[in-house]
Parts: C-alpha cells; sequence; structure tokens
C-alpha cells in the first residue's frame, strides 16, 4: 500500500508537469487551431532563463528568490511567444493548420539548439531550494519538490480557469476560439487573442520546465518531457481545457504505476517501458474515441 | 478509355505547337509522363548526365553522400505520396523506415553472430521483403487513418516513432541495443559487393549506380500512379475526403492505399540508406529523422516527385555544405563541439530553412523552379 501511495504521490507531481504543458498547447490549438510544437522549446528556455535568474537572485531568502525568478522566467517567455507569434506565425493565418504546424517544429529546432548552446554539455542546476528532500505524510515519502508544483499548478488551473470564466479577455478568447468571423464581427481583436494564447502558452510552459528541472537540474534532453504532454491533450481532447489536465495527471499517474509495477508483473515488456506507456494509453483510447475523452466531434459539412 | 481515343487525335497537333509548354490540345497529352517537350529533353538530360559525368567526374566522398540523397528521395517520394497527394500527415516515416531497415539487415546478416542474420544477401531480395514487411505495417497502422484526421494523425504517428524507438532498442538480438547497433544490409548481386571496391568501379561508385537506378525505376512507378485513377483518388481524399466519398471513391480503401505504398517506399529507402552507411544504431531512428523527410517533402514542394528528389539531395547535403561555411565566414568554429559549430549549424538551418520556405515560398524548391521558368517563358514581358 505505501508502495502504491508513493506511485501515486510521484504520478501526481510528475503530471501536474504534464497538466501546465498540455493546457498551453490547447490554449494555443483553442485560438488556431494548430497544435504548436514549439511548447518543447519553450519549456527548456524558461527552466534555462530561470536558472540563470535565480543564481542572480540569490540574496533574495529562499525559498522567495526562486520563486521570483520563476515568475521573471515565465514572463520572459511569454514575451518569446509573443514575439515569435507576431513575427512567424501571424504571417500564417489562414495557410492550412498543418503548414503552420511544421513551422512551429522549425521553431523548436532552432530555440531549442539555442538554449543548447546555453547549456552545454554538463547538467545546470535550476537553483531550487528543495533538491530531493522528502518529507513522511503518514508514514509515506514525498519528495518536497512534488507537493510544490501540485499546489502551484492547482493555483494555477484555477486562476486560468477563472480568467476564462470572469474577465473579459477570457470571454473574447472562448468566443474566438467558438466561432473567429462571428468574434471579429462583434469587434474582438482575434489578434490580440492569437497573441495572448501565444504568451499564456509560453509562460505555463516555462513553469513547467522549471518544474521538470527542480532535483536532477536541466539537460539538453528536458525537452523530451514536452512531447510527452502530447499524449496527454489527446486523451483529454484537443480542445478541452479540463481535458488536458485530467490528461496530464493521468499520463502522470499512468507512467509512475508503469514504473513502480512494470518490472514485477510484465518484465517482458523491456526496461523503461513506463516512458512510452503513456503512447499506449493514447492509442488505445484513439481507437475508442477518435476526439479524445472530451473532445468536440466535428460536424462535417461538404 | 477517352485517353486512348484522344492520344492519336493530338499526337499531329501537339507536334505542331511543342514550343508552347502548357497549351495543351487534348486531356491525354496533358496526362502524359512527361507532358513537354522541354521536360522529356530535360529529364533524359539529367539522367544521362546523372549516370556518366557524376559517377566518374567526382570524388568518391561526395559520391557517397549523393547515394545517400537518393536512397533519401525514394523515402522522401514515399512520405510524399501518403502527404502531399493523399493529404494524410505522417509523422512517423522513420519508424517504417526502420522497419526496412532491420528486415533487410537481419535477412542479409551472417547467420550465427550476436544478431539475427539469415545470409540471403541478394539485393533484390532483401530490397523486396524489407518494402513489403514495412508496406504490411503500414496496412496495419491505416485503420487508425480513417477513423482519425488532420493533427490527431500527426500525434498519433509521432507516438509510433516512439514506440518503435523503444522496441528496437529493447530488441537487442535484432538491433544489436543503443549505442553497438549493428552492420547494415549486405549489398550483393552475382557474388559481387556492391559496398566494396571492385576491378572496374570503386565501391561508392557502384552503390551510387544502384541507388540511381533504383530511384529512376521508383520515382516513375510513382509519377504514374498519381496520374492514374488511383492519384486522382488521392487528389479527392486530401481535398475534401467527405466529398471524395459522395462521388464514390471510397476513403477507406484509398487512405490504406496510400500508407501502403508509402511504407513499402519508405521500408526500401531504410534497407537502402543504411546498405549505403554499412551501419544501423537502433537510436537514429528517432523524432528527428522523420523531421528530416517531412523537410524534404516541404522545401522540395508537396505534391511534386521532382520537387522529393530535390528536397532529398538538398537535405542530405546540408551538413556537408555548413561544414565548409567555416572557410568563407570565418566567426563559425569548424570545431564540432563548439557551440556555434557547424554540427548545430546544420540543425539551426533545417530550422529556418522549413520556417522561411513556408512563409515565403510554400511549394518549395518546385515552386522556385516554376517561377524561374515563368519568368523565361514570358520574357521580356516578366510582369
Amino acid at each position: 500500500m505505501t508502495t502504491f501511495l508513493q506511485a501515486v504521490a510521484g504520478g501526481l507531481g510528475q503530471g501536474s508537469v504534464y497538466a501546465l504543458l498540455a493546457l498551453g498547447f490547447v490554449i494555443i490549438y483553442k485560438s488556431m487551431r494548430v497544435v504548436s510544437f514549439a511548447q518543447p522549446a519553450f519549456m527548456l528556455a524558461g527552466a534555462l532563463a530561470v536558472s540563470f535568474l535565480a543564481e542572480a537572485l540569490l540574496g533574495i531568502p529562499s525559498p522567495w528568490g526562486f520563486f521570483l525568478a520563476l515568475v521573471l522566467g515565465a514572463v520572459g517567455v511569454a514575451l518569446l511567444g509573443l514575439g515569435i507569434e507576431r513575427t512567424v506565425i501571424r504571417p500564417m493565418v489562414g495557410k492550412p493548420v498543418f503548414v503552420i504546424a511544421i513551422i512551429t517544429l522549425g521553431i523548436d529546432i532552432v530555440v531549442r539548439l539555442v538554449a543548447n548552446i546555453f547549456i552545454g554539455l554538463d547538467v545546470r542546476p535550476v537553483g531550487d531550494p528543495w533538491g530531493l528532500n522528502s518529507i513522511n505524510l503518514g508514514g509515506v515519502q514525498v519528495q518536497e519538490r512534488h507537493i510544490v508544483m501540485l499546489v502551484t499548478t492547482v493555483l494555477l488551473v484555477a486562476v486560468l480557469f477563472s480568467f476564462f470564466k470572469y474577465s473579459r479577455l477570457g470571454l473574447a478568447m472562448r468566443a474566438a476560439s467558438f466561432n473567429q468571423e462571428t468574434a471579429l464581427a462583434q469587434g474582438i481583436s482575434v489578434g490580440t487573442v492569437f497573441a495572448t494564447s501565444w504568451a499564456m502558452a509560453g509562460a505555463l510552459a516555462a513553469v513547467a520546465g522549471t518544474f521538470q528541472a527542480t532535483g536532477a537540474g536541466i539537460d539538453q534532453n528536458l525537452w523530451i518531457i514536452g512531447l510527452k504532454a502530447l499524449p496527454a491533450i489527446i486523451l483529454g481532447g484537443l480542445d478541452s481545457l479540463g481535458g488536458a489536465v485530467i490528461g496530464g495527471f493521468t499520463v502522470g499517474l499512468v507512467e509512475s504505476l508503469v514504473a513502480t509495477y512494470q518490472g514485477d508483473f510484465a518484465p517482458w515488456l523491456g526496461q523503461n517501458f513506463s516512458v512510452v506507456s503513456a503512447y499506449v494509453v493514447m492509442l488505445l483510447v484513439l481507437l475508442v474515441r477518435p476526439y479524445g475523452l472530451f473532445g468536440t466531434k466535428e460536424v462535417e459539412r461538404v | 478509355m477517352t485517353e486512348q481515343r484522344s492520344t492519336s487525335v493530338s499526337t499531329k497537333a501537339s507536334r505542331q505547337l511543342w514550343g508552347r509548354p502548357e497549351l495543351y490540345t487534348s486531356y491525354g497529352q496533358n496526362l502524359r509522363m512527361l507532358n513537354t517537350r522541354p521536360k522529356q529533353v530535360a529529364v533524359v538530360a539529367m539522367v544521362l548526365l546523372a549516370a556518366t559525368y557524376v559517377p566518374f567526374g567526382l570524388p568518391d566522398e561526395w559520391l557517397h553522400l549523393f547515394a545517400m540523397g537518393l536512397a533519401a528521395a525514394i523515402g522522401a517520394i514515399g512520405l510524399n505520396i501518403v502527404t502531399g497527394y493523399a493529404g494524410q500527415v505522417s509523422l512517423g516515416h522513420a519508424f517504417f523506415l526502420a522497419i526496412g531497415a532491420y528486415t533487410a539487415s537481419a535477412l542479409s546478416g551472417e547467420p550465427g553472430r550476436r544478431t539475427i542474420g539469415f545470409g540471403i544477401t541478394f539485393l533484390p531480395l532483401w530490397l523486396l521483403a524489407a518494402g513489403v514487411v514495412a508496406g504490411v505495417a503500414g496496412v496495419i497502422v491505416a485503420p487508425l487513418a480513417t477513423r482519425l484526421r488532420g493533427l490527431y494523425l500527426a500525434i498519433v504517428t509521432l507516438g509510433l516513432v516512439f514506440l518503435g524507438l523503444h522496441i528496437f532498442k529493447e530488441w537487442k538480438a535484432l538491433t544489436g541495443g543503443p549505442g553497438v547497433g549493428r552492420q547494415g544490409p549486405v549489398p550483393e548481386m552475382f557474388g559481387q559487393r556492391l559496398d566494396r571496391n571492385g576491378d572496374l568501379l570503386t565501391g561508392d561508385q557502384k552503390m551510387y549506380l544502384l541507388t540511381l537506378v533504383l530511384l529512376v525505376i521508383f520515382a516513375v512507378f510513382a509519377r504514374n500512379l498519381v496520374r492514374s485513377k488511383v492519384g486522382r483518388a488521392f487528389a479527392a481524399v486530401r481535398d475534401r475526403d467527405i466529398a471524395a466519398d459522395v462521388i464514390g471513391v471510397s476513403v477507406t480503401r484509398y487512405k490504406v492505399l496510400a500508407f501502403g505504398i508509402s511504407s513499402f517506399y519508405a521500408g526500401c529507402a531504410g534497407a537502402l540508406l543504411y546498405a549505403v552507411l554499412g551501419r544501423v544504431e537502433p537510436d537514429s531512428f528517432n523524432l528527428l529523422l522523420s523531421i528530416q523527410f517531412v523537410a524534404m517533402v516541404l522545401i522540395g514542394g508537396a505534391g511534386t516527385i521532382s520537387g522529393s528528389i530535390m528536397g532529398a539531395l538538398f537535405i542530405t547535403m546540408l551538413p556537408r555544405l555548413t561544414q565548409e561555411l567555416p572557410t568563407v565566414l570565418p566567426f563559425i568554429s569548424s570545431d564540432v563541439t563548439a557551440p556555434l559549430g557547424a554540427a548545430n549549424l546544420a540543425i539551426i538551418f533545417y530550422g529556418l530553412m522549413i520556417i522561411l520556405f513556408l512563409i515565403f515560398e510554400p511549394r518549395g524548391l518546385f515552386g522556385i523552379w516554376i517561377r524561374i521558368r515563368n519568368y523565361f517563358k514570358a520574357w521580356p514581358f516578366s510582369y
């Protein structure tokens, strides 16, 4: 039982990273119907920015210095997202979505390579105050960083959902995602909606990347985690914010449970099967529900 | 039937008007494989040049690269069939390349070694087997494509790459395991090793000629496919699958067919590519390989066979060309490990090239050629 609870705790911690990334994917998808493959690069850039900022802000007592660095880093990547949307994505509005998706792949390659130059070949610490410390909660060892990640993610999700529900811009974004032309006719600036969604996705990816880097540090392979959010968004449905959060936590839990038990029950699947278990779950769900668990079914007209 | 009848009528007219490309006087003329006189002349001239001057006039180091590029072109044509013509976005091409490469390696490998081998080194046999096994895998995956569309499909095929990577890393008896790898397919025909230096030709010359011949065969087959009924059905499915269904094109059937043929091409390309390279490592079949093939299709021009070949050669040559950059631009370091070194620059170039091409010339290299041609066709009134 303790093993199980520990796996669940680890899974929820890791799942919060996937949930944040998945939210970024879904926000961009809802505004422009494009899956942005640039999220992994934003994640890497965010973690890198935070690690430099945390170094510069060492004078501020822990953990506030780290949190300040996290906020500044997220703002920085949000600005990067804004810039990229304005220069590269905006001229492509109206072109086939696949073309835009491939452009984001190109952006991903460029941004990631530039980030790698700053990381170098060694592992770079992100400057978090927790490391791999864990505390005992009723007999279950839980890593401190996982608790912080989970709490921050829950807070962020709450803020995001109330933003979409109650704010003017949030309402505009929902309207634009529902029907772009009608939204334009109501006086909504769809350009602002695009820009905001890219900035939000960038900031969320930056936070996710930083969380992923706590404990082990940043290395050149950190971005691969970004692609694991893809099964999460497919599971939840590409255009469902709630689905993204649920999908993210599901992927985290599945991975953690498979990593814990697969060695005993199904060793023939090979070492590190947990790394690809999310993709297997994705394939199985898609065979039954082609639009994910909460995605909107497209109504097709000829 | 219609084509048959109209061709005979139009032969005379086309002969009179050969200096006016794109002035077609009949449907059959439009559908011909090389439908204008300049095309006929240029294609024959290019194939002759590639078969005579290039293998004897260029150093072996370049021939090796060219052979890789030509093998990759077969794979790019395959991806173009499913993505450019049938409109089904696939990021899983690396998976099918891997299946082809490993089928061929296992068939032609030496028996009784550390990795599986059956000792069948006859080239046409393992090449065909590689294509067929990969094609069957494609047909198995295809039902997903009939249920999913657009970006859902792209992400699922991307998942395929990761699953494949895991399987190939774990199945050490077949692949030799990560970091170690195994020997690539052994190209042998009638007792001749094609990758070793012989009396007449060097190994690189032989491999170059082999890939050239195979590319011509595969390209002609693909061109014939896309100008036939099947090709038109692919285009209908790409443009609007429901409309295609309504006019009586079986969407499921053609999607499965497109995936099968594309995977067959990928399997053959994988086998050939690693026969040229000589060594297969499971880590190499990653997402970057898939992206490189997508880049070949997009930079070359989606929905064109000649574009795929141009794109494949361009992408294969790119790392070699960026190696030359330090001699032109002194601030770039030729040290591989340096941050702004040639290796990193080559990858940054991929990224920038994809972005710039898609923004400024969505039809790729093929589109640039069309613009050059149109400029001269209307010369001196080029506006």
